[in-house]
């Protein structure tokens, strides 16, 4: 991590909380989990509303897919931690590891429904380009998403294209898929809060 | 799902005009991705547009010229969170365009 004090600059509280999480799990803990607790009144707390509505508050796509929009807006953002760490959710959510695999390698191709591959498509050019136009998002609504949906999905893209920047800038450690695969079920178990 | 803007506008609200470390000018500055001198400028640009490119070398400098680090650990969230907020707002103009609420 390029700044200590996300390292090291916690609270006593915290620090213990991180020491019981590496007693527990025997995983580091994740800098992400860092993050979040360093200062939590001025990011990590009102940040973590706002993802835990995008990706477990009520909707019509399901958890997984959100997941998978996580990712896929991590990969459009060339974010090497977010992409394995919601690759890994989706995953889980999924319970099929391929079906994720396939979406990130060419979401054209996948075997997923229209309307989620039509809204990972957009996501992938406003992610990419920082911005969309009334036709991409009609070619969204032709494919089936409706009205909600789409707001729903640019929720997911919200949370993420924070989330993602703030890993790159920061430099965050890249694990192995085992702390992914333990963050997984924590993250399906209790959310983003 | 509820809708996030309430939540988006306290999280704006807070980084942008509670305590803070570093100025409120100067958050206010990166979220907007304007009016910051070098070489905090370069940093904070290359957050908005291409987050994965940043350097140690570009946080060093941003600290070496006299930010501490809660200062860069302010401005870097300002920066990231005012690009997501963009992209978001352009969307959702395009969504209101397409169905006709313009």
């Amino acid at each position: 991590m390029r700044l200590r004090i996300l390292d090291r600059g916690h609270g006593f509280a915290t620090k213990v909380l991180f020491a019981l999480i590496r007693a527990v799990s025997r995983q580091p803990v994740l800098d992400v989990i860092k993050l979040v607790k360093y200062r939590a009144d001025f990011y990590g707390g009102p940040m973590g509303a706002i993802t835990q509505d995008a990706m477990r508050g009520p909707s019509t796509w399901s958890i997984g897919d959100r997941e998978m929009m996580a990712a896929f807006v991590a990969k459009s953002n060339h974010s090497d931690f977010c992409t394995k760490a919601h690759s890994a959710v989706a995953t889980a959510a999924y319970r099929n590891g391929e079906k994720v695999s396939a979406v990130l390698s060419d979401p054209d191709t996948a075997s997923i429904a229209e309307p989620l591959r039509a809204t990972l498509l957009m996501l992938g050019k406003l992610t990419r380009e920082h911005a969309v136009d009334a036709d991409d998002v009609r070619a969204v609504l032709a494919a089936g998403a409706s009205h909600k949906q789409i707001e729903d999905a640019l929720a997911v893209c919200y949370s993420f294209n924070v989330i993602g920047r703030l890993a790159d800038a920061f430099g965050f450690f890249v694990p192995g898929p085992k702390a992914f695969e333990d963050g997984a079920k924590y993250l399906l178990t209790r959310g983003y809060r | 799902m509820a809708n996030i803007s309430q939540a988006q506008k306290a999280l704006e609200t807070r980084v942008l005009e509670g305590e803070g470390k570093a100025s409120i000018a100067m958050r206010r500055s990166a979220f907007n991705n304007k009016g910051l001198s070098e070489p905090t400028a370069a940093l904070v640009d290359k957050v908005a547009k291409h987050a994965f490119r940043v350097t140690d070398a570009d946080i060093a400098s941003v600290r070496d010229s006299g930010l501490s680090e809660d200062q860069v650990f302010e401005i870097v969230v300002c920066a990231a969170i005012g690009e997501a907020t963009r992209q978001y707002k352009t969307a959702f103009a395009a969504l209101g365009a397409a169905v006709g609420k313009e």
